[in-house]
């Protein structure tokens, strides 16, 4: 029964092929901005998520207070109450995974004849594990190269692109910064970008004591301008805060109503915010799409109406000869379905094509997510069941005796 | 299947609610018809033979009396155990043959089989055998404008008969024709009723109810005379006037 149905239903629509088309239009616009909207909408949270992973996971940067020398006042960062011995402290916290403390600055990095200017961070090799960063090639120096202040270097994509000519392998040349000659011991993983938009592959890792005394200078041996605590996990997160804040007062012997001489920097909050717009942009070009397909929905529910009445006479005929109300709604609801779900199929294939056309054309990252394709699908089915209910409803209410009199 | 009268209806009435008020269209009709009858209802407008049609066909149903169909009272089932009544137990012909315009000659002769569950294949089957029935196997595949009226009145009847019914209900079915094609029309009612297939036919024209072997006569909401055809005084037939050369006949109507 349900076979004939279909087939009737098939027949239907190829006899009026135009006003089918049409009808099918509305739901192949709304059922395509569906997919190509959320394909942007995936594609753009999929982009942040992939930013937010190179920053490294629960991370808090935490930088020394300012300074003040004759009524000026310095930026964080630039002043001495960060001790190494601050991070080897937290590091013996509960729930603290990685710290690292951290001396960086922009310096120009010289190979031969070409000259680049990078980010230098000195550091211990912890940080590399707190920011997940991996190492492409060589290897990364140890706790005795900060100890005994090595000149070794590692360095990243950019400054690889920037100073060597393309083959030439970096390991083991000698680079200078400032004046100071450093071997490469190791190339960096690629990053990309961070969320302020800087590449974060310009830069060249050395060891913090080496940073300190050949590069930078520090007037406080032992001092640092930041550290980067990492949290085991995102709920130990505030926990982390609590506890590296109240070691750090205690260390730098704080009175009471002493206000905190560093700052605590919690960079989750900062792709949290990124993750958030985005997927509020997501929902919106979403909710957006959802209403072209709620008016396909009714364009179908109209023509199916007119089909109704259009049809009263067959509907009569159909009655006669022994459809029942059940079968005579089936059939208009069957039809319904199938053009909302014909419209889909086709919208489905130009909102895929047009995902990848606007990828092509754009770079914007697209992602073409199952789950969407399936909710598309799903609601689509759903439009024409809901707006084909009524005018099928009405056709199978229809008095026999009446519909086989209608001209 | 029951022995006994096809049709059997005891006290049957029918109002409707107009503007006016109740309006009585049959005041209570008493009829029984028996297997392999040929029976003619014939009436002025008005005289309530539609509605007794409509009840008859299960189109409608009736506000008094009871109407036993193959032995079963059928005066009071709901709409979809009437639906099913239609489909197996009679077939219908209209006067403006109702074929679904959009569809084969083969698939509006087996429309029927869809709404008893009968499969692709086999309904196909059944389609051609009725189509060759009437004469009609070699359009089985053409659309209904294809074909003249009386073609179209043929293959209405092939459909009529495809569930094998027990009864045919056949409402002015030379309306629509030309009398030389009506007669054509006539005479394969005259064989299936040889056949031993019970008709019932509605006409106005007393020359089409010749045909049958039983008049029925209703006149405002009554049945006024019921006699054998062969009792009744000879009616003045009118003359068979042949179609000219090259004329086909037309489905035009000829509203009456």
């Amino acid at each position: 029964m349900l076979a004939a149905m279909l087939g009737e239903a098939w027949h239907a629509m190829g006899s009026n092929r135009m006003r089918t088309a049409l009808t099918m239009l509305g739901m192949v616009i709304g059922v395509g901005s569906v997919v190509l909207m959320m394909a942007i909408g995936q594609g753009a949270q999929y982009a942040v998520a992939q930013t937010i992973s190179t920053m490294g996971s629960n991370l808090y940067v935490v930088i020394a207070g300012s300074t003040q020398a004759a009524g000026v006042r310095s930026g964080g960062g630039f002043g001495f109450t960060l001790r190494v011995a601050d991070a080897e402290a937290i590091a013996e916290l509960d729930d603290v995974t990685y710290v690292a403390p951290v001396h960086q600055g922009t310096q120009q990095l010289v190979y031969g004849a070409k000259n680049w200017s990078a980010v230098v961070v000195g550091t211990t090799p912890e940080y590399l594990d707190a920011r997940a960063w991996s190492v492409l090639d060589g290897y990364v120096f140890g706790d005795s190269d900060v100890r005994s202040a090595t000149r070794v270097a590692l360095i990243g994509k950019t400054v690889v692109d920037n100073l060597f000519e393309a083959g030439e392998d970096p390991i083991g040349k000698t680079i200078r910064v400032r004046q100071t000659p450093f071997v490469v011991i190791g190339t960096l993983g690629a990053k990309g970008q961070n969320l302020d938009g800087r590449d974060q592959d310009d830069t060249i890792i050395i060891p913090l004591t080496t940073a300190q005394r050949k590069v930078f200078g520090v007037p406080f041996a032992g001092s640092v301008r930041s550290i980067i605590v990492q949290a085991s996990s995102a709920e130990a997160m505030p926990a982390v805060e609590k506890s590296v804040t109240a070691l750090l007062r205690q260390r730098h012997r704080l009175r009471e109503d002493a206000e905190n001489d560093f700052y605590i920097r919690n960079l989750a909050a900062a792709a949290d915010s990124a993750a958030e717009t985005t997927r509020v942009m997501s929902l919106l070009l979403g909710a957006i799409a959802s209403v072209s397909l709620l008016v396909g929905g009714i364009g179908i529910m109209n023509i199916m109406l007119v089909s109704v009445t259009e049809r009263t006479r067959e509907i009569g005929i159909r009655m006669a000869i022994g459809a029942r109300q059940k079968d005579i709604l089936m059939q208009f609801l069957l039809e319904a379905i199938m053009i909302s779900i014909a419209g889909c199929l086709i919208g489905l294939v130009l909102g895929i094509g047009g995902a990848l056309l606007t990828n092509a054309i754009t770079d914007m990252v697209i992602v073409i997510s199952g789950g969407s394709v399936i909710v598309a699908f799903t609601v689509a089915a759903g439009v024409g069941v809901f707006f084909g209910f009524y005018p099928a409803r009405k056709a199978a209410a229809l008095d026999p005796i009446e519909a086989l009199r209608y001209q | 299947m029951a022995d006994g009268p096809v049709i059997r209806v005891v006290g049957l009435g029918k109002s409707y609610v107009t503007a006016a008020g109740l309006f009585p269209a049959l005041k209570g009709v008493d009829l029984s018809i028996e297997r392999g009858e040929f029976v003619a209802i014939m009436g002025p407008s008005g005289s309530g033979k539609s509605t007794f049609m409509n009840l008859l066909g299960c189109l409608d149903t009736p506000t008094m009396g009871d109407y036993y169909l193959v032995g079963r009272n059928v005066a009071h089932m709901p709409g979809d155990e009437l639906a099913v009544l239609r489909n197996r137990t009679i077939g219908f012909v209209f006067q403006g043959y109702n074929l679904l315009p959009r569809m084969s000659l083969e698939d509006n002769v087996a429309l029927p089989l869809v709404y008893s569950g009968i499969t692709r294949e086999a309904r196909r089957e059944k389609g051609r055998q009725m189509l060759a029935r009437v004469g009609l196997e070699a359009y089985a595949n053409s659309l209904p404008a294809r074909i003249s009226g009386g073609q179209q009145q043929r293959v209405a009847i092939a459909r009529a008969l495809i569930n094998a019914p027990s009864l045919i209900l056949a409402d002015e079915p030379t309306g629509n024709l030309d009398s030389h094609t009506g007669e054509e029309i006539m005479a394969l009612f005259n064989q299936l009723n040889d056949e031993g297939i019970t008709i019932v036919l509605v006409t106005h024209e007393a020359d089409i109810a010749a045909h049958a072997r039983r008049q029925v006569r209703f006149l405002d909401g009554h049945i006024v005379s019921d006699l054998l055809t062969s009792e009744l005084p000879q009616a003045p037939v009118s003359p068979v006037i042949p179609a000219p050369p090259g004329l086909t006949p037309t489905s035009e109507a000829r509203r009456c």
